[in-house]
């Protein structure tokens, strides 16, 4: 219980600073809105293109968009040194890492509501057909990339190519997770039948979420402390 | 016989093949102040992280009141304050010490205290990033006590503090010690430390080449302890 209550308290700082200074918040909505933006003067995609990768083009903007949230994670605490005093105070390592994954993933998701109809007005999507499966399985997606990201922010975060290292570290550990949640999107998108391997990446990504959600809580500790 | 406050058994820290402390080995009982002196890079600020459980030592052990320095129940009862002030430019005092109050239980009635007891009540709303430098000195002043904690681990508190700040430093720490807290602070500003201080170490390249009681010598003379025991340039 103590735990979670720390990781509230880490997450709403995190949001509250997040909201008054609002860095990554502008930098992550105008290049998700300007990437899916281009992709569609770009490529002027037909019904069946879109089809066939709109839930790959979409998951791609939330992943870049993604490592630039994360990224700020454990860089937020670097100024004043304020990493050493969370560090130093009760929280434990696993309640610090939670925190930050909550607060990353509440700022990730909110972009993606709103870059979600800016995609069906590009691409001429009626996305809403399936909405409450499409929420849910952004938020699982969400959450990988969250827990991923803030635990690879952490290992990164005295890394003076922090910026560099992050998404290098970061995007080929993804590979599952983003393999299924495209596939997932896709169908949920397009409103295809559900095809029989739809369980089967349900199920990976899942897994995928509750193993490295697992490990970066036990290893968090030894990560912050060097 | 209680356990000693602060039991550091022969730390080492290495970086790289640097060893930046050796075999460091020292106690200190409930209520005692340690000034912990050294030349630029002696290690002063390496012991200090080590004890805040902020970093791990490479060899040897530290214990807190007999206990492990990174249980959460140890670190609840350790105050530090680092070189940099450790607070958020971009949210107000109270919203600080709410945030840091939060992780120790600290009730709200002990944050507007603290706030008044550091002279920031009027300016408690705004960002701290608006402050004055003495202004953000002391609002991390109140931030390492406002738990009451039982270890207090200052580096180079009285750095870039006016002399009413230091006044007011100086008489926090008295209160804390006159409470039963055990204060270790590292400094270059000998004078202060000693006012303060019941014991002494010196530092000299990661070797604690002096732990003793203070003596009248150091009061008089802050040069006495670096001719004396080392440590010199």
């Amino acid at each position: 219980m103590t735990t979670l209550r720390h990781a509230a308290t880490i997450a709403a700082k995190d949001l509250r600073s997040e909201f008054r200074t609002k860095e990554s918040i502008n930098s992550t909505l105008s290049f998700s809105v300007v990437i899916l933006l281009l992709f569609s003067f770009a490529f002027d995609p037909s019904p069946d293109m879109i089809a066939e990768f709109g839930g790959g083009l979409l998951w791609m903007v939330f992943a870049f968009a993604g490592a630039l949230i994360v990224n700020r994670s454990f860089a937020r605490e670097l100024p004043n040194d304020c990493i050493d005093v969370l560090v130093s105070s009760p929280a434990s390592g696993a309640a610090l890492f939670l925190g930050k994954a909550v607060a990353a993933f509440v700022l990730l998701f909110g972009i993606e509501c709103v870059c979600l109809p800016v995609f069906g007005v590009f691409y001429n999507i009626t996305w809403w057909r399936s909405i409450g499966g499409l929420l849910g399985v952004l938020a699982l997606g969400t959450w990988a990339l969250a827990c991923a990201g803030t635990f690879f922010s952490a290992l990164t975060v005295n890394l003076r190519l922090r910026e560099l290292m992050l998404p290098m570290l970061l995007y080929p550990m993804l590979i599952p997770a983003l393999l299924s949640v495209m596939m997932l999107t896709n169908t949920l998108l397009t409103g295809q039948a559900i095809p029989d391997d739809f369980t089967v990446w349900l199920r990976l990504l899942i897994g995928f979420n509750v193993m490295f959600t697992t490990l970066s809580v036990y290893l968090a500790e030894t990560v912050l402390v060097r | 016989m209680s356990a000693p406050a602060v039991a550091a058994a022969g730390v080492w820290k290495y970086f790289g093949d640097y060893p930046a402390l050796r075999d460091v080995r020292f106690e200190l009982q409930p209520g005692e102040c340690l000034a912990l002196l050294g030349r630029n890079g002696a290690g002063k600020t390496t012991l200090l992280r080590i004890l805040g459980g902020l970093s791990g030592a490479s060899k040897g052990a530290v214990e807190i009141n007999g206990g492990d320095v990174r249980a959460s129940e140890t670190r609840a009862k350790i105050g530090w304050l680092g070189h940099s002030i450790g607070l958020y430019d971009e949210l107000s005092a109270r919203e600080n010490l709410r945030t840091f109050g939060a992780l120790y239980g600290v009730t709200t009635a002990m944050i507007t205290e603290w706030l008044a007891k550091v002279n920031l009540s009027h300016v408690a709303d705004s960002p701290v990033r608006e402050y004055s430098r003495g202004m953000r000195q002391r609002l991390a002043v109140a931030r390492s006590f406002l738990h009451e904690p039982k270890l207090l681990l200052l580096d180079e508190p009285f750095t870039s503090l006016d002399d009413k700040a230091i006044a007011l430093l100086q008489g926090l720490l008295a209160e804390a010690r006159a409470g039963g807290a055990t204060i270790i602070l590292s400094t270059h500003q000998i004078r202060e430390a000693m006012e303060l201080a019941s014991k002494v170490a010196l530092l000299d390249r990661g070797k604690l080449v002096h732990f003793g009681e203070r003596t009248r010598e150091m009061v008089e003379d802050p040069g006495y302890l670096y001719r004396t025991y080392g440590g010199a340039a």
